[in-house]
């Protein structure tokens, strides 16, 4: 995982609640075996009205995300962390993001970070009055800044530690044999198995 | 004080806890299909691993399956690569894998509780959000995305937060033609998309205790709608009936070793949850979706809403959003909305159960003219039984379409889907935009809502067909 430090860059304002993933990546570009080439799927039916914020020029090159609540509802897939991030997406900002895309996104470096819907608001206010402002989101500090915005924000310590260091779980998790294989030394003999039967 | 089950079944998977780490879970069953495993493989492969647990690890085909001429090479190429691709990593690594054309394939959750590897007790993950299904059990069952997916085949682990607890307490008894997926809906448009959040669910009450295991299913599998990536039911006699004699249930003294286990993980009765919530079963009636997320579900009695009418503006600019979408008009009564479509099937309603319930609506009567109605059981076994009991007879006999198990019309990625602009009453579990075929419009209903519709043409219960028996008002 590539590590996250901070970032700065141009915001885009996505006035949306609910944004779920079949918008953010429809269901016929997850047929792909790889995790790049998604850039084009990203809010593929949103982009095809020229009014869509992501279509405005002003707001081409812009790499921070903010969002309604309840952002990434729906599906497990990861496919929709992989599309924001092959666009070119590093942070996302939501007041509520949906449990299963906010863990995907931590385990892929793509910092989604939960602040007050009126933070929101305001960053909102801010990036379309003046679509080059740029925000700041600095896990160090663990604070997002921008003109008139200082807001800090929480995220787990082991989760900001990983981040912060590109650490990949599994060879964490490794270092755990010993644990693991006492457990399953450990476990009742009527679990289970999907060992063909008869 | 004492436990939840959801406690209960977390505490005894910890294979280490420490201070400041989340806890290290154990898996004891993961489901795999095509669509979110192939980057899994090519990472483990990436990094010279192998898939720990094999005997605890099964595959089947089911997002892309075609649903006809599945003899025949699949036509799409890219979705074709996709399952040669799980066939050749299945065969790599050593997992046991049901194909399309083999006897045990389907929606991967239907197939697992149907072999009888879903077990009380149990934790349960796959790379698809609706493996909440499985909570029915009293398994702790979530959704995981591909990294996850990857963790677990190497490590048969994952590390994991520990989740809050919230009751969602049905006392009562569901009114005749309220189904399970009524129940769901109404809880769903209750708590919000994001009401479950952090949670994992469980459904208690006497209500909930009074249904079948295919329609616990039904209520867990769309857990993951209110936000929550579990939901739990505990279990029970029903639970053990339903397991005794499945392929992969215990047997013999093993069977008494599980059945007094899982006899234990009941919720005791001094346990707080975190958050809880009431249902009065009785109030409960058939219930649809008017708009794109599906909370925003209403009675089918009802009228479309009028978006002023919601207090957060949040709500109200998502409700305009979803009524332009949809094509609606605030005010209009549901049962007025005329459908061109109706899909039966999916992990939410595709079980026999399902299919009895909407065959019984539909037999004898003819669906509307201009209304496309197909039929996806969801896996080959739930097809075969449903043959011989003739159900398919019926469908067709009515002028449903019947196809070949999988996840079809659900989230179409096969081949079947809606054309743009067309309006699809769908027992599936979804109804985002553009969910069923780009500009698809979905309402989300219950398998009789589904078989009415389809015959009328316009949203409706059984209750609505002229021939059938009136309720005397009472």
């Amino acid at each position: 995982m590539e590590k996250f430090t901070s970032h700065t860059g141009r915001a885009v304002p996505l006035r949306r609640s609910n944004v779920d993933t079949d918008q953010i990546i429809p269901a016929h570009w997850l047929k792909k075996v790889t995790r790049n080439g998604f850039e084009d799927g990203l809010f593929e039916a949103w982009r095809k009205d020229d009014a869509f914020v992501l279509n405005r020029p002003e707001h081409q090159g812009a790499t921070v995300l903010i969002a309604g609540p309840e952002f990434g509802t729906g599906s497990s897939r990861e496919h929709a962390v992989w599309a924001l991030q092959n666009y070119g997406f590093k942070a996302v900002i939501s007041s509520r993001f949906a449990d299963i895309f906010r863990g995907n996104s931590l385990k892929n470096g793509l910092l989604t970070v939960i602040l007050p819907q009126e933070t929101v608001e305001r960053l909102w206010e801010l990036v379309e009055a003046d679509p080059q402002a740029e925000v700041t989101v600095d896990l160090e500090a663990r604070e997002v800044r921008a003109a008139g915005v200082n807001a800090p924000f929480e995220l787990d310590e082991n989760v900001r530690w990983r981040l912060l260091n590109g650490l990949d779980d599994i060879s964490i998790t490794l270092q755990q044999e010993a644990d693991i294989a006492a457990y399953e030394a450990g476990r009742p003999a009527f679990k289970p198995t999907t060992t063909p039967v008869g | 004080m004492g436990r939840t089950l959801a406690e209960k079944v977390w505490d005894d998977h910890v294979v280490r806890r420490a201070e400041g780490e989340p806890d290290l879970l154990f898996i004891d069953l993961h489901l795999l299909h095509e669509v979110t495993s192939p980057q899994a493989f090519d990472g483990l492969r990436l990094a010279g691993r192998k898939v720990r647990r094999t005997d605890l690890t099964i595959a089947t085909e089911d997002h892309n399956t075609p649903t006809l001429d599945i003899d025949k090479p699949i036509a799409d190429p890219v979705s074709r690569v996709q399952l040669e691709t799980l066939r050749a990593n299945c065969a790599e690594f050593g997992v046991r894998l049901h194909s399309l054309g083999d006897v045990e394939q389907g929606v991967v959750h239907v197939v697992g509780p149907q072999l009888g590897l879903t077990q009380p007790g149990t934790t349960v993950v796959c790379g698809d959000s609706h493996t909440s299904t499985h909570g029915a059990f009293g398994a702790l069952a979530f959704g995981i995305g591909t990294s996850q997916v990857e963790h677990v085949l190497a490590t048969q682990t994952l590390p994991m937060a520990r989740p809050k607890t919230m009751a969602i307490t049905v006392e009562g008894e569901l009114p005749d033609g309220v189904t399970a997926k009524d129940l769901i809906l109404a809880v769903i448009a209750r708590i919000g998309t994001g009401g479950g959040q952090g949670y994992v669910l469980e459904y208690r009450g006497s209500a909930i205790r009074g249904l079948s295991m295919e329609a616990r299913m039904t209520v867990c599998n769309m857990s993951i709608e209110a936000g929550a990536r579990a939901g739990m039911i505990a279990p029970d006699e029903t639970t053990f009936a339903y397991l005794k004699g499945r392929d992969h249930a215990p047997t013999g003294a093993e069977w008494d070793a599980a059945v007094a286990y899982w006899k234990t993980l009941a919720t005791d009765e001094d346990a707080v949850f975190d958050a809880e919530v009431f249902i009065d079963a009785n109030e409960l009636t058939p219930f649809v979706t008017w708009g794109t997320n599906p909370g925003q579900g209403a009675p089918l009695g009802a009228n479309v809403p009028d978006p002023a009418s919601f207090e957060d503006p949040q709500e109200r600019i998502a409700a305009e959003n979803a009524l332009t979408y949809m094509g609606l008009t605030a005010g209009t009564p549901l049962r007025e909305v005329k459908v061109d479509a109706v899909f039966v099937g999916s992990c939410t309603n595709g079980r026999i159960e399902d299919l009895r319930a909407a065959a019984a609506v539909v037999e004898g009567r003819r669906i509307a003219d201009g209304v496309r109605m197909l039929v996806v059981p969801g896996s080959v076994r739930v097809a075969l039984q449903a043959i011989e009991e003739g159900l398919d007879k019926v469908f067709t006999a009515a002028g449903a379409e019947w196809r070949h198990a999988g996840c079809s019309m659900c989230l179409g990625m096969n081949p079947d889907q809606l054309a743009p602009g067309e309006r699809c009453a769908s027992t599936s579990n979804r109804n985002f935009e553009g969910r069923q075929g780009k500009g698809g419009r979905t309402h989300l209903v219950s398998p009789q809502v589904a078989a009415a519709t389809a015959v009328l043409g316009h949203l409706a219960s059984p209750a609505d067909l002229s021939d059938a028996p009136q309720l005397v008002e009472a």
